[in-house]
């Protein structure tokens, strides 16, 4: 029984054809994540710290949809949103509406620390922010040519995406107007850990979904939709976010294990089960050092590792070399 | 066919020391909007409509903290949350960060029917507000007298932390009294928390289950802080099984998840309604101090709470009702 790490990259319909300068970089961002956190339990850092830590990374990392790289909203600004929580104690941390900081996941890890909230949002967030003096930038920072491209493809479809849905089958003439192979494979970014003494923490951060209402906030901020931990175990999800929340699915796969004795990998399947297919995938360990990442969706970016030398990196059902 | 339940809240944690007009009056609402509420049912409006319709004489009413009558923030401004959701398919709205919205918990039912998404906020709720064309009025309108003197006396005792009350009726031994035994919410003393959030859960006589809740949040938060009310799952929860609506500490709601938890130990633990609410109450709210209403598709209601007091009451078809503070 020993740590134990699993992050991701976003659940959704992944294409077995990512084209390679879509699907290396993203990749490589796994691989450099998991590292950054498996360092850092190494380094005996506490779960809440890792997570944190390996969310910021992925926060950075243009590929994902978070932070800078994140997916914009109908006006073409981005609203980023993330929440962070404890295991043993639960205390909770979550942001949403930002727009200018670098690092929404430590923001809610600030509003857990030094608020006696657990939630701000939007300008009052924004605010607080600047009273903390976390980085911020111009919002121009966190917006990508293909997050452009995505929400053009969307407002011509006229729909809001989950990330990685597939341009609608247009003429060809449209096909070759837009990125190849859709280009939609990003999503949600999350890491759950656990360490050598049970102690768990989870984190989620988005920029949401495409072509989003101004003002719309999904399951990654919401502690029991998109991010939980108590004990038993930490969870992570990832999907489309009115499910996630309806489906309560962060919360259940610990309520499951506690009511039904479930096992973690049992649990997860089950509450995954019950969303709709294409919807949601999840990352979770438990405090005996399991890990479980299953997902209804074509594919799942993610990484994993755990102390007895156990690691992989994957976008579909088997794990990459 | 089954029987209907009704249950209404306003809020978890009441200063003992309130004074005696004040329960009366709180009564006599709380009896008001169940019988609104059973009027619905009567003419069988399904349980969604029949919350939403609660909610809205709830906020419409100055004397509990939604709509008007919403707790301020440190700024003295209003900020309202909602949330609604219907049992059969789980479906939710939400909303946050309202100004101007005269109903929030009915931009919530919007949010849920004609939104693609199940929560919007801010200045993105208030757009979707405009577009679809409801009440809107100045922020102005949901400010009354006694909450901006309670804003006064929550920063206060924020930098100086002892219980005192706005001398109405009071007295020196009901102030002493209350200095001896200092009750505290969320930091503040009792007298000031008002954490009298309102809810509504319903089942009609189709077994169809409820759930929505609604306020202005913590009296003196920071701007842009969103409290347990809107999130799904902890504030407000409707599933098959049951429909929940919390109020009290947010931190404590949020943390446990105390509306999906009394579903979920009935669809886990095969708890019944009554098991379910005790079982919350007592084990899932550790320091944390709240309440709950809850019915079931058996047409059960239940309430329960770890605080002093909770303003509430309930009904159900065979003729029981009954409204409560202590």
């Amino acid at each position: 029984m020993g740590w134990a790490i699993a992050l991701h990259g976003g659940a959704g319909d992944i294409p077995h054809s990512l084209p390679p300068d879509r699907r290396l970089p993203r990749e490589a961002g796994l691989r450099h994540c998991l590292d950054v956190g498996i360092a850092a339990l190494k380094a005996h850092k506490h779960p809440l710290d890792v997570v944190e830590l390996v969310v910021r990374e992925l926060e950075n990392y243009p590929h994902f949809n978070a932070g800078k790289g994140s997916v914009l909203t109908s006006s073409g600004t981005v609203e980023m949103e993330a929440s962070i929580m404890d295991g043993k104690s639960k205390k909770c941390g979550a942001v949403s509406g930002l727009s200018t900081v670098v690092n929404a996941v430590s923001l809610a890890r600030l509003v857990m620390e030094k608020t006696p909230h657990i939630y701000l949002g939007f300008h009052g967030a924004e605010a607080f922010a600047r009273e903390q003096g976390v980085e911020t930038a111009d919002p121009s920072y966190f917006i990508t040519p293909e997050n452009i491209e995505r929400l053009k493809q969307a407002q011509d479809a006229n729909r809001v995406q989950i990330d990685y849905t597939q341009p609608v089958q247009k003429e060809a003439t449209d096909a070759a107007a837009t990125i190849p192979n859709g280009d939609s494979q990003i999503g949600t970014v999350g890491c759950v850990a656990v360490d050598s003494e049970g102690n768990l923490a989870s984190a989620t951060s988005t920029g949401g979904l495409v072509n989003k209402m101004a003002g719309r906030i999904g399951d990654s901020p919401i502690i029991g939709a998109g991010t939980y931990a108590n004990h038993l175990c930490a969870v992570s999800a990832t999907g489309k976010g009115e499910a996630m929340i309806r489906g309560t699915v962060a919360r259940d796969v610990a309520a499951v294990m506690e009511f039904k004795g479930l096992s973690l990998k049992e649990a997860a399947a089950y509450v995954i089960d019950q969303v709709p297919p294409g919807n949601a995938g999840l990352v979770a360990v438990s405090s005996t050092g399991e890990i479980a990442t299953v997902f209804n969706t074509t594919g799942m970016f993610r990484a994993c590792a755990s102390e007895d030398g156990y690691s992989e990196v994957a976008i579909w059902d088997s794990p990459l070399k | 066919m089954g029987a209907w339940a009704i249950a209404v809240h306003g809020g978890a944690g009441v200063d003992p020391n309130l004074p005696k007009e004040r329960q009366e009056e709180a009564k006599r609402l709380l009896t008001h909007c169940l019988d609104i509420g059973i009027s619905a049912l009567r003419s069988n409006l399904p349980a969604i409509d029949v919350v939403e319709l609660v909610v809205r004489e709830l906020e419409t009413d100055p004397l509990f903290n939604s709509g008007r009558g919403s707790a301020l923030t440190d700024n003295g401004t209003v900020e309202m949350e909602a949330s609604i959701m219907d049992g059969p398919k789980r479906r939710c709205g939400a909303v946050s960060g309202l100004s101007t919205v005269k109903n929030p918990v009915s931009l919530a039912r919007l949010v849920m029917d004609k939104s693609p998404h199940s929560y919007l906020a801010f200045s993105g709720a208030e757009d979707f507000a405009k577009k679809q064309g409801v009440e809107l009025v100045d922020n102005e309108y949901f400010i009354t007298e006694d909450n901006v003197g309670m804003l006064k006396l929550a920063k206060e005792a924020n930098s100086i932390l002892f219980d005192y009350r706005i001398p109405t009726v009071g007295t020196c031994g009901a102030r002493a009294a209350a200095m001896e035994s200092p009750l505290q919410m969320n930091g503040l003393p009792i007298s000031v928390y008002a954490p009298e959030t309102v809810g509504c859960v319903v089942v009609d006589k189709e077994g169809r289950c409820a759930a929505a809740t609604s306020t202005g949040g913590l009296m003196n938060k920071m701007t842009g802080r969103i409290g347990d009310s809107p999130l799904i799952g902890s504030g407000t929860y409707a599933c098959d099984l049951c429909g929940v609506s919390c109020t009290g500490e947010g931190e404590a709601i949020i943390r446990s998840t105390l509306a999906r938890e009394v579903g979920a130990v009935m669809e886990y633990k095969g708890l019944n309604l009554h098991e379910a609410v005790d079982f919350v109450i007592k084990n899932r709210l550790d320091e944390g101090k709240a309440g709950l209403i809850a019915v079931s598709k058996n047409g059960e209601v239940a309430c329960g709470f770890n605080t002093t007091g909770m303003f509430r009451g309930c009904a159900t078809e065979d003729g029981f009702m009954e409204v409560g503070v202590w």
